[in-house]
């Protein structure tokens, strides 16, 4: 039994990756950029539900939509405010500037908040017990598997049947191509943060719903682990960073259990080393050949 | 006519590299003096020896991202090797080698051995993989290595070095030490560590990094930079090239790391994590890549910078890392402004011509 336990919060701790990871992947694929300060969109989105159902009394779901709206305008004004004028910029400057933005919102969420760790309260409680309580499924591992698949679903319906999702495959190939075509390249990057924004910030709720610790810092670890998911599965494309994460997710579960603690995150980027080694554009990553 | 046109190229390049000495010797006796006069805070005189080991970080990872072309998001992995192995040894040999410098040299020496070892185990399978995924794999090592040293137990009695990676396995001798503790870090470190060392191991560093890039190997990698396919097809082995300038950079940054980590009475692992790899790679970048003088400059003032009184003060005290977000922004977005370019291009001019021949002497 502690065997389907182990599975079943590696699937929860990887569809919290594969969340985080589509947010990485999608923004990479059509801007080309590592954005790092992902992660710490993550911690905002916690710390908006956090005081929105603590303080404020909302309901939990009023919450979320809350971190969500946040979240969202957040990546937008990143974006339009450091990203935007670095578009012909070399992609080691708007790396740094990542990270600057992301030290400016770990700061900022320092000074505003405290660096005092806070306790989340999950958004859903209890849980369910099956085979005369030897397996334990709490309602945040439900939740979170069903909003990881709900969200997988409809961004694939989104990215390859919408309009705007055409304009944001077109992007990714060929910006120049696109433009020529008539789509509003800018637009279309914005609101790819837009929609990486918004899915931080469900993931930040989930996260710390199931880990209910939250700090300044939260975001970050989890950041470079879904990083490496995105990675893992091929960065850019939507289904890689699915299976990243959910592998991730039980690689990690596993490593804790079986093998030591302490050694869990050495081993997840073992894993990703050893993948990139073997198959160095990810798992399900296409390969693209150089033309000279 | 062309042996004139090279020797003067030459000469610039070796102007160049002189300057370089000089800015640094001429930097260490003003401070010496002002030492002796006693004119430096205590929190300045605390930041000496770490603003040596982060511009020798510095110029050496300028070595991989600024001429090689390859980013490196691991570079403290290194450090980390350099100042664990440096620690150990320090304590391993305090009772035969009696001479605090000697100890130092020796602890340093082998700290660079380990960051060479730590960058060929990396660089061997990695530097195949290209851009961004090198990046990732840099920072995955990064990880690790702290991760590793994290639970590592290292001891030493009578019989030698032991290791363990649980406290409870750890079984010395009566009169044994204890040097690593897992999570808790080297601890207990004799202070060996000092301002000369550190000038010297930058001096040591300026020499091998500028005569690397002035010489034939470092005209492969700088080509290799410019142009992989083409230096491919003129017949330049890829793989020994990467792997030279990774490896140097890595051997320097384990220098570095020994000298830092006998600094400190205790040491811990995760010191050297992701953020300090940043940070140098900050350094690098506000210095201008490929520019080693840009580096150690960059290195000494924004390592020195959150220590001076000023940024000390109460009204500043909790905005320092804000203002250094909010500045390192807003510098990117400014050096890369088409308009302010033009703006500032009579001096921007001045500087590129002379990186300009810099970069001529050096192919």
């Amino acid at each position: 039994m502690s065997f389907l336990n182990n599975v079943i919060t590696g699937i929860s701790l990887g569809s919290i990756y594969a969340i985080i990871a589509l947010g990485y992947t999608m923004v990479y694929g059509i801007a080309k950029m590592l954005n790092f300060a992902h992660g710490d969109v993550i911690m905002v989105g916690a710390y908006v539900c956090f005081f929105a159902t603590g303080s404020f009394g909302l309901h939990p779901v009023a919450g979320v939509l809350l971190a969500m709206v946040v979240c969202t305008i957040l990546g937008m004004v990143i974006e339009g405010l450091a990203y935007k004028p670095l578009r012909q910029a070399p992609s080691l400057a708007v790396l740094i500037t990542a990270i600057g933005v992301s030290w400016f919102l770990q700061n900022s969420a320092q000074l505003l908040w405290g660096a005092a760790p806070k306790v989340f309260t999950p958004v859903v409680s209890g849980g369910l017990s099956i085979f005369g309580g030897q397996l334990n499924i709490s309602y945040v591992t439900i939740l979170t598997v069903a909003s990881c698949l709900v969200i997988m679903a409809v961004l694939s319906a989104f990215i390859g049947k919408g309009k705007m999702g055409k304009a944001m495959r077109a992007c990714s190939e060929d910006k120049g191509a696109a433009q020529l075509m008539g789509i509003n390249v800018n637009s279309t990057i914005s609101m790819t943060f837009a929609i990486g924004s918004a899915l931080a910030a469900i993931a930040g709720v989930l996260m710390c719903s199931a880990y209910p610790t939250l700090m300044p810092t939260t975001g970050s670890l989890p950041g470079i682990k879904a990083f490496t998911a995105a990675v893992f599965g091929g960065i850019g494309s939507v289904p890689g960073a699915f299976v990243g994460g959910l592998l991730l997710g039980i690689i990690e579960i596993f490593a804790k259990a079986y093998i030591s603690t302490d050694l869990s995150d050495a081993i997840v980027f073992l894993a990703l080393i050893i993948v990139l080694l073997v198959k160095p554009s990810g798992l399900l990553g296409k390969y693209v050949p150089e033309k000279v | 006519m062309t042996a004139m046109k090279q020797a003067r190229r030459l000469r610039k390049a070796t102007v160049n590299s002189f300057i370089n000495y000089a800015i640094v010797i001429v930097a260490f006796i003003i401070l010496q003096i002002l030492l002796g006069q006693d004119m430096i805070s205590n929190s300045i005189q605390s930041m000496l020896v770490p603003v040596c080991c982060y511009i020798v970080m510095a110029v050496s990872l300028n070595l991989t991202v600024g001429i090689l072309g390859e980013l490196s998001l691991g570079h403290a992995g290194f450090m980390s090797l350099g100042a664990f192995s440096g620690i150990i040894v320090s304590t391993a040999l305090k009772d035969v080698v009696e001479a605090e410098p000697l100890r130092l040299l020796l602890a340093m020496l082998v700290g660079a051995v380990m960051g060479g070892i730590g960058g060929v185990i990396v660089g061997l399978p990695v530097l195949r993989l290209r851009g961004d995924y090198l990046a990732i794999v840099t920072l995955a090592f990064g990880e690790i290595i702290k991760n590793v040293i994290m639970v590592l137990y290292v001891g030493i009695d009578g019989d030698g070095l032991h290791m363990a990676t649980k406290e409870a396995n750890l079984t010395l001798a009566e009169d044994g030490i204890a040097i690593i503790k897992g999570p808790m870090g080297a601890v207990g470190v004799t202070k060996i560590a000092s301002f000369t060392a550190g000038f010297i191991l930058i001096l040591v560093t300026l020499f091998v990094v500028q005569n690397l890039v002035d010489s034939r190997a470092g005209r492969a990698i700088l080509s290799l930079r410019d142009n992989r396919i083409a230096a491919e097809s003129c017949g330049i082995n890829v793989t020994k090239y990467k792997l030279m300038a990774f490896v140097v950079s890595a051997v320097l940054a384990g220098a570095a790391g020994a000298l830092y980590g006998l600094n400190y009475s205790s040491t811990v692992a995760s010191k050297f994590d992701f953020n300090t790899s940043i940070l140098v790679l900050v350094y690098v970048v506000l210095g201008g890549l490929g520019s080693i003088r840009g580096s150690i400059i960059a290195a000494a003032i924004l390592t020195m910078l959150p220590e001076m009184s000023f940024m000390r003060s109460s009204s500043l005290k909790d905005y320092r890392m804000l203002l250094y977000a909010v500045i390192l922004i807003l510098v990117m977005l400014a050096s890369n402004n088409p308009v302010l370019r033009n703006a500032f291009g009579s001096v921007s001019k001045k500087f590129k011509s002379s990186k300009k021949q810099e970069g001529g002497a050096a192919q």
